[in-house]
This record gives structure tokens, sequence and C-alpha cells, in this order.
């Protein structure tokens, strides 16, 4: 809400500044969020009158004018605005003036005739877009007075972001109230008398939806005059609100709507046919808007019609077969109060949002219509003239909202407060607020003006009696609560365990979007469909993560791209799976991925560089692993996953259950996602690992261990895994170590084999090992090994 | 030769020893089992018995002092071969070490570990929700039924007209008060968003939710609360100011701000005491509890205590940005 601080002194005038008095509101819970000037800085303006005016000799589109500026010369101002006339009233910009943008007037010369000074448009004065022509000014505007003093320029506007509670303040007799409120001040309201009729035209109003709108009035004005302008100062305060003027009856229409926050509408009488029916609307029932677009009406939208066809979206738009044209010369003027209920969400489902819709939804003063409909029909007979029929009021008793009587405990206000409020002061707060107060012994009954539409419960009271008595007076005191532990699991792994052991390790977490570019998504995981937003910010950012790979390798990407080469980066989050079986429709999993690219590790005098492989991905996966204390449970299985490298890929398996995947990024995806080289990423669930076995201490031998190495021959078809998964399920007597130390392929190696070097170490509980016992379990390995795997040993 | 000059050249030979090597051949010739001090000793045979100990006194004196001379060399020797050696090892310690890659936790990450520590020690329990949400948890049971003017205010992205992402963290309140009843004291950070891109909103972005209900929780506890949260979050006493406003699910509301150094009032949480209608709506009887509840926004408190400008560099990732946190 958007209104002229002159406009608010002339209902209520506290001694404040401009800054104090939004200070003020704003701390009173209506937010000032701007306090703009009215019009930009300028100076040397007055009101002037073309006393003569001819065509320019030497340009055909200029005039020469001779302008009175009261003084005791008369200006020669050439004018290039097809409105200049004689007889004009006009801001004249006299010699030594200056415009908006510092722009000085000085004496000049146009083809050759001299010109002292300029005639404005609003637009060259800052005050609108409107580049139609010079200012008229009506005529009695003084010669010779200040433009600024003439439109109360001096002036600001404040900017009021109304909560929604609040649409009590939506128009300036709320918010003068709220200031009278807040300063002990009596608001002024302007006097709306009763405008009598004059002819005894009328039209029947019927509610056939009376719970919607239990209040219809309407009011038949003939032969007035559309085709005025609106006067300056009605042009000016709707300019200060925003509002631009269209024509004398939409302006008054919205002057009201500004004045007291009630909306109404207009419209052409001679376009009416019979009664006025207030109804919801027909199944499919179609209605073409103002603004010329079609709609197709649901059967709980309220319509305005009359025994033929819809008029109007009641409270939201007005019809265009039905609206005032510059050829309407009966208007029927509508001042109803439509439910909240039965207008609120429907301006948004046909894409639209109006000064009505946005009242109405909120809620107006179901008792205001009669006030607005008096003030309306004075300021139209008063622009453009015109006889008032009798105001036609329908109305619904009982469907009307009833004052509500609310009942606040002094207690209960103690309680949720926190503090004690004297009962005088209680009582006088709500008195000021306009609320009828009964004192109990236990607190208030109050019953609520209708304008205060908000108050329905004792919490709204409690919130009431807090904003007027002030949140800055309300101490502060620490919450008193009983001591109680939260549980912690010591064999509880959490996220930021997991992600520190990766930034222990060089990596940087970073947070990536939840939704991603639906083309790198389906590259990446051509079999996984993805949940997809209907109304995305972007095409790119429209597809919900499946996996927190697109994000890693995007932020990958969007760092090489500015020379950083070395990339370590993780993240945890949610990925989402549709998933009908699930709670709305997705499962939604907490992943933990990282991704690594360039280097292996910072650059170093003493040793070479390595690019980052597979293994030392791995590497960070198996620490991450090592954190259950269960590595051993986990497995690393070659596997084909269409977002990497067939040959340098894994799926992880917990016992027989996949849980995640490794490898490097497939090298024909590198480019498409802007990656520079090979990358390589992992990705698990973070429930697999989100257990750990709490500790239980065993006896540490005091006996020697031994050292076996053993040399091994094998096909390299055969996974190094497969050998290691093979030892330990042979179960070798005091194995309590087993490493593998060197793989070997080439020279003086069989093609298609390769050499692993195998460590045992063995070690008994409670005594040296005899070296019998040694060979045996290493003479156990070694067949097991040559019979499963066919391995030889190397000399 | 008389004794002394014996001991005489065996001295000037020791102190000529410039290895280990020569000196062993000093201490062979005068010590070994045909050096001279040796010779002497058994030369003792011819002396007479009178003559004998006070001889053989002499002789063993000679030796121990030829010993000595010895030990004291073959020390020098040692400690000069020591030095040598160490004067060979000698390195450059101004050389950078072998620095593993450092990484970090992302900043937003940070406000958030640390808003879980302030309320953490107070026995607030952090809960999480999920993000794709239903039209109850975030909007109705929340007091902001369908068509309620705050929905629009929310830019909200929905799949379907009933489930959406997420546009606050207050849902996961309800999906606590749900299954448990009072008292309650939980936080619950977590990723929120609406539908709104520029230089001061971005999609997605962190939101910190808090709630307290009890016997006797009230709005002075509040204020008290959050205050001496934001003085430790911000670690000074700076001025805040609680301003009356709207929450749908919280009455009274306030939201609170905090004065910067410019003298501007900037906006930093949103709070108040929950609704009677959001208690009712979860079966906890509001004449019974109270409690407040609080949200604030992670990406703003992160940039005021970092001096963080552009909200958007927190989703790009850039490691020049992320690294000034590690």
């Amino acid at each position: 809400m958007k209104f002229s601080e002159q406009w608010l002194r002339t209902w209520v005038n506290p001694a404040l500044d401009s800054v104090a008095l939004s200070e003020q509101l704003s701390m009173a819970g209506l937010e000032v969020d701007g306090i703009e000037p009215v019009a930009e800085a300028f100076s040397g303006v007055v009101v002037g009158e073309v006393v003569k005016c001819w065509q320019h000799p030497d340009a055909d589109k200029l005039q020469v004018t001779e302008v009175n500026v009261g003084t005791d010369e008369l200006a020669t101002i050439v004018c290039g605005a097809p409105n200049c006339r004689q007889g004009l009233k006009v801001a004249v910009a006299t010699v030594g003036a200056v415009l908006p943008g510092d722009f000085k007037i000085k004496k000049a010369k146009l083809r050759g005739q001299p010109s002292h000074g300029m005639l404005c448009s609003s637009s060259e004065l800052g005050l609108s877009d409107d580049h139609d022509g010079i200012i008229e000014l009506p005529l009695d505007a003084p010669v010779g007075m200040d433009y600024r003093e003439y439109l109360d320029l001096n002036d600001v506007v404040l900017d009021v972001d109304l909560t929604p509670n609040r649409a009590d303040c939506l128009g300036l007799r709320g918010i003068a109230r709220e200031v009278g409120v807040l300063n002990r001040l009596e608001v002024t309201e302007p006097e709306i008398k009763e405008v009598p009729a004059v002819h005894d035209e009328d039209r029947a109003v019927v509610l056939d939806a009376p719970a919607a709108c239990p209040r219809y009035l309407g009011r038949v004005i003939r032969n007035v005059n559309v085709n005025v302008s609106s006067p300056l100062w009605l042009q000016e305060r709707l300019r200060r609100s925003g509002i631009r003027s269209i024509d004398p009856v939409v302006d008054i229409t919205n002057y009201v709507l500004l004045e007291l926050g009630h909306p109404m509408h207009a419209f052409d009488n001679d376009k009416l046919e019979g009664a006025v029916h207030v109804r919801m609307a027909k199944p499919e029932e179609k209605l073409t808007l103002l603004d010329g677009n079609e709609v197709t009406l649901q059967n709980d939208v309220l319509v305005i019609a009359d025994e033929q066809k819809p008029l109007a979206m009641a409270g939201v738009f007005g019809g265009e077969g039905s609206g005032v044209t510059e050829n309407t010369t009966n208007v029927f003027l509508e001042s109803a109060f439509f439910s909240p209920d039965a207008i609120a969400g429907r301006a948004r489902r046909f894409g639209l949002h109006t000064d009505a819709s946005h009242r109405y939804e909120r809620g107006v003063d179901p008792e205001l219509q009669r006030t607005a409909m008096e003030r309306a029909t004075a300021l139209l007979l008063e622009i453009c003239g015109g006889e008032a029929g009798p105001i036609v009021e329908a109305v619904s008793v009982e469907h009307l909202p009833e004052a509500a009587h609310v009942t606040l405990r002094a207690e209960r206000l103690e309680r949720v407060l926190g503090i004690s409020i004297a009962t005088e002061e209680v009582t006088e707060i709500l008195q000021r607020l306009g609320f009828v107060v009964i004192t109990t012994d236990s607190g208030w009954n109050v019953t609520v003006p209708t304008f205060r539409f908000d108050i329905s419960i004792e919490e709204d009271l409690i919130e009431e009696v807090a904003r007027i008595y002030g949140y800055h007076r309300i101490q502060a005191a620490a919450p008193a609560a009983q001591l109680r532990m939260i549980p912690r699991q010591e064999a509880q792994l959490t996220a930021t365990g997991m992600k520190r052991t990766l930034i222990d390790r060089g990596y940087q977490e970073a947070i990536t979007y939840s939704f991603v570019d639906p083309k790198h998504q389906a590259m990446l995981f051509d079999e996984t469909a993805a949940l997809t937003l209907p109304f995305p910010i972007s095409v790119e950012m429209s597809s919900m993560r499946v996996s927190l790979w697109p994000g890693l390798i995007g932020a990958v990407a969007h760092n090489q791209k500015r020379q950083q080469q070395s990339l370590a980066f993780c993240e945890t989050g949610l990925r989402f799976l549709p998933d009908e079986t699930a709670e709305n429709g997705v499962v939604q999993q907490p992943m933990i991925a990282g991704v690594r690219a360039g280097k292996a590790y910072p650059e170093h005098w003493s040793d070479g560089e390595r690019a980052v492989d597979f293994y030392d991905i791995k590497g960070d996966v198996e620490a991450l692993l090592a954190l259950t204390g269960a590595a051993h449970e986990f497995r690393f299985v070659a596997d084909q996953y269409p977002a990497l490298h067939p040959g340098q890929s894994a799926a992880i398996f917990r016992g027989d259950k996949r849980v995640g995947y490794i490898g490097a990024v497939h090298p024909q995806f590198e480019k498409k996602l802007g990656l520079n080289g090979r990358t390589f990423v992992f990705e698990l669930e973070q429930n697999a690992i989100a257990k750990r076995t709490v500790p239980q201490a065993q006896p540490i031998s005091k006996y020697p261990s031994i050292r076996r190495d053993l040399a091994i021959v094998v096909k390299d078809s055969i996974a190094a895994g497969e050998i290691f998964a093979a030892i330990e399920n042979i179960g070798v007597n005091h194995l309590v170590d087993l490493n593998l130390f060197d793989v070997y392929q080439g020279t003086g190696m069989a093609e298609g084999h390769r050499s692993l070097a195998l460590s045992l170490t063995l070690q008994h509980a409670e005594r040296t090992l005899e070296d019998n016992e040694i060979n045996a379990a290493v003479k156990t390995v070694v067949e097991m090994l040559t019979s499963e795997f066919g391995a030889t040993l190397r000399e | 030769m008389a004794l002394s000059d014996i001991v005489a050249a065996a001295e000037a030979a020791v102190a000529q020893a410039t290895t280990p090597q020569e000196l062993d051949a000093v201490r062979v010739e005068y010590m070994g089992k045909k050096g001279q001090l040796t010779e002497q000793l058994k030369s003792l045979g011819k002396l007479s018995p009178e003559e004998r100990p006070a001889a053989g006194q002499a002789i063993n004196e000679a030796k121990q002092r030829v010993q000595e001379l010895i030990n004291a060399r073959n020390n020098e020797l040692k400690q000069a071969e020591l030095a040598q050696k160490l004067a060979a090892e000698r390195i450059d310690v101004s050389l950078p070490g072998r620095r593993a890659q450092v990484g970090g936790f992302h900043p937003v990450t940070k406000t958030i570990q640390r808003i879980e520590a302030f309320f953490g020690d107070l026995g607030f329990r952090t809960v999480e929700g999920p993000e794709v949400e239903d039209d109850f948890h975030n909007f109705d049971a929340l007091n902001i039924p369908a068509n309620h003017p705050a929905r629009a205010d929310h830019d909200t992205f929905y799949f379907t007209p009933t489930t959406m992402l997420r546009t606050q963290t207050s849902g996961v309140q309800i999906r606590t008060m749900e299954h448990e009843q009072p008292p309650l004291r939980i936080i619950s950070p977590g990723r929120v968003y609406r539908n709104d891109y520029d230089q001061t909103h971005t999609p997605m972005f962190h939101q910190v939710e808090g709630l307290m209900v009890d016997t006797d929780v009230s709005f002075t506890q509040l204020k008290g609360i959050l205050e001496d949260f934001l003085v430790n979050f911000f670690e000074e006493e700076l001025e805040v100011r609680f301003r009356p406003s709207y929450f749908p699910f919280t009455e009274p509301s306030a939201e609170v701000d905090v004065r910067r150094k410019d003298g501007k009032w900037l906006e930093v949480l949103g709070c108040g005491m929950v609704h009677p209608s959001v208690l009712q709506a979860v079966g906890i009887d509001s004449e019974k509890y109270t409690g407040f509840a609080f949200g604030m926004g992670v990406e703003r408190l992160t940039m005021l205590r970092y001096g963080v400008n552009d909200l958007r560099a927190f989703f790009e990732n850039d490691v020049r940005f992320l690294k000034q946190f590690n």
C-alpha cells in the first residue's frame, strides 16, 4: 500500500517527521518499505498562461507563444507540443529553472526565434512517463505560483508492506486509524454525506449465492459525462499511490478503493438487461474480461450477471461487454461485500491479481458498502455531472459476518507474553483500538468492530495488546526447562562425520541445486525417470536429481573453466527417485557423493606429479567404509553403469545389497558435460554406512607375528578381490593380516598373465608359532590358489 | 728409553693421529701385546723385589695416562666425524613441506553446525524432514489453508496441486509434533525452495527452524533465547529488535532485526508463539502447553557473519570462494 504522506496527514497529523512516522508504523507491524519523494527535484517551474500562440515561421511543428508567468513581462517561448494553444494554463520552466537530470533552462533560439523558457510535459518534470504533450492545468490555476507548491509536491510516498492479516489497512482510512491509535489522536474522516436520489430509476439485485455475497448495493446514475478529465488533485493522489489515471469513472472507483479500502465497480447501465444477479458461475460458462481475454469459469467462481449473461468476475475483474466506455452516459455503480472464501484463490487461478481481488480475498469491512457508494456517487456527480438514483440494497443478514465477541483472560495474557501488564493499560489499549471492552474478574470481554475483521480468537487480542504495548517493552528472559540429555548413539554415524573424513582427505564440501539439467541427467542415468518440476526457474533447473553426480560434475566443470584444475568435491543430500508406493510418490534418499579430477596430490618439488586415478578415489571410499568398523563387509564388483567408463567402474556392495557406485565418468560424456579430462566419482547411500559397531576390546597377542610373502602368477582376468575373498573364506589358521604389495605385468610374464605379491601375517594369541604350523598355513593357501585359480608360484 | 720419554712420544703420536685407524695404530704401538709400555711391564721381572712396586706403579700410571690420551683423542675424532657427517646431511629447511590437499566444509554448513551447537547445548535436538512435501505439512497444518493469501506469497514449486518442494522447514515442526508430546525442543536445518531467482534470491536456500513447546513457554523467553543466540552467533553485543509481524502459524509473531555497522536494521529471522490452531492440528492441548517457533535464513546469517556479498556464490561452488572458509 503506497500513499501520500500529506494525504494521510489530512486525516491524522502526529507531531512526527516522515522518518519517525515510518519507524512508528514499522514497529507496530505495518512495515514501511520505502519513503520516496513524490516528485524528482526541480525548481523554477511556475504556473503560466499562454496569452498568444502562433505558428513558427520556419518550422511546421513548432509554435511561438507569449506566456504570462506572473511577472511584468510576458515570456516568449517556442513550444513543439501539439496541444499548445492560446488560453491554456501551463507549467512553465522559466529561465534559470533546473529540471530533473540537472537540466538547466537558459535563453535559447529555436530556428531563429528566441525562446526564454520551456512549457513542460509531465515526463519532463519526472512526474510520469506521459509524453502526450504539455501539462494542461485547470483554468483556476493561479498564474505565477510555484508549481511544486501548486501541486503540493513537497511530499513523500510511504510504501507500507502489509501482512495478509492487516487488510483493514489497505486504505487510507485504516492506516489513519492505526496512526491515531499509536499517537492517541482523533482521526478526522472525510465527511461523506448521503446523496439524495433525483430520479427513481433503479435496477433490481438478486443474491443467488448469499453466503458468497451477503450484501450488494447498486445505483443508477444517469447522464454522466465520462469524457472529462479527472481533477488534478485526484490524479495526483492516485499517482502517488502508483495508480495511473484512466478515465474519471475508473479513477473515482480507484480513489474510493485507496481512501476507504473498499473496491467498487461501475457498469454501463445501458448494457445491462433486467435484474442483476450475484450467482455462482455455471459450469463451463464463458466470460470475456476487460483485458479482452475470454475465460472459462467453474461453478465455484462468483459472477455478477444480468438476466441474460455474466457481466463480471465478482470481486476480481470486470467484463468487457458491460464496462464503462467513452460512449457511456448512464452508469450502474456496484458496492458489495463478498466473502473472502468466495474470492480467495480465484484470481490466481486465472493468472489475475487486481487491487479488488487483493482486498476481497483478505477481507473488507462488511459495514462499509453504503459509505463507499455515497462517496463514489458524490465524486461522480462532482466530476462527471449526472443524476443519482436511489440505492438498491440486497442483503442477507444471516450470511453477514457477525461482530466477533472474544474473551481475553488475564492469566492467559500473562502466560503467553511472560509479563504482567496492568489491567487498566490493557483496557486502554483495547479501547484505543476501537474495541468495545467489558472488564471482568478474570479478564476482558471484547466486541470487535467490523473493520477489524482479522480479530476472532484470544491470541489475536494478545497480539494486539503486545503490539500496542510495544514489543520493546517486553523484557527478555532465559527459557526454563527440565534438564534432559539428548540421546546420542555412539553407533550412529552422522553425515557431518562422513564429510569430515573426506574433508580430511582434501575434499571441499559443495552444495549444489537439487534440480539439475534434464539433458545431463538423462545422459548419465538413461534408465532412471526423474521427477520434473512443471514450472521451473529454467529448463536447466527442472529435473529433480536422481544422483548427486550431475551437480558435482557441474561444480568441477565450473571450476575448470576458471583455471582450477585439481578438484575434489563432496556433497551430502537427498536424491529423488519417483516411486508410487512411497510417501508423496517419491523416495527421498540421503546420499554421500564425491568427485575428483586433475592431480592426485599438490605438486611438490621432491616428487613427480600424477593424475588422480581410480585407486585414489577408491581409497577415499575405503576410508569412509572403514568408519563403520566393518569394512570387510563391503565389496567392489566390476560393473557397467551408463554414466561410467565400462572398464573403470564398480558397484559397491554391502553383503548382497548394492549401496553405491564408483568409477571414471564415461569419456564420451566428458565434453558434453564440460569436463576437462578424466573425472572420477562415487556415490553411496548414507544409510549403508550410517551405523558402526561399538568396539569390544580384544587382548593383544604378546607373541611375535610372522610374515610370509607369496608371489603368484594368475590370468589377468582374475580379479584380485576374488583371490582375497577366497583366502579369507578358507579360514587360514592364525592369519591376522593379508596384504597385496605388488602387481606385475609385462616382460617375463606370459601373455594375459600377471604376478601378484601377497604377504600373509600369522600370529597366535597365546604362544609363538612353530615353523611347521606356518608352513602348513602357507601350503593351504598355495594349494587353494592353484586349484581354484590355476595359480603358479613365481620363481 | 725412559718411561717419561715413552709417554712423551705416545702423547705426540696421539696428537698426530687424525683418523680412528691411525689412533688405533698408536694404541697398538704403545699398549698392544708388544707395545712399548707392555714391554716395560714385561721388564719388571728384571728388577729387584724392592724396586718392583714403585716401577710397576709408574708404568701403570704411564699406561693409564696414555689410555686417557687415546680416549680423549678418540672422542675428539668421533665428534669431528659426526660433525662432518651432520654437515653433509644439512638440508634447506625453508623448502616447502609435503602438503596434503586441505578441504573444508561449505560456509552454509559451518553456519548450520554453529547454530546446532548453540541450541544443542540447550537441549534442542536436530531433526530433519523430507524436501518433497505435501500441502498438509507445508501449509494446512501450519494454519495456511487452501486459498490463504500467504500461499501466494510463497512462490511454491508445485509438482501436483498437493505436492511441492517445501517452502519452509516449518513442516518439520508438524512431523515432529505428530509423533511426540511436549516437552519438545527441536531445531531443523535444511534446504527450502522458492520459485524466485535474482540478485537477492536463489530458488534453493537453507533455513533453520526452531521449536520449543512446554507448559510455560512465553514470549519473553522467545526474546531471551534469540537475543542470546544472535549475540553469540555474531560474537558481539549487537542491537536486536523485535518487530510485530504476521505468520499464519504463530501469534503473536515478530520479525527480528539486527542493527548493522552502517546503522541500518536488517531482518535476520522470523518468530512467534505457536498458534493454538497448529497445536490443535497435531493433537497437543493448547491450553496446557504453549510454545515458540522461529525460522532463520542460513545464507543471510552466513553473509553477515563472513562478509559475503553475493548470495549466488554459495551455489556456484568456486573453490577459490569455498577455500576461504577452510
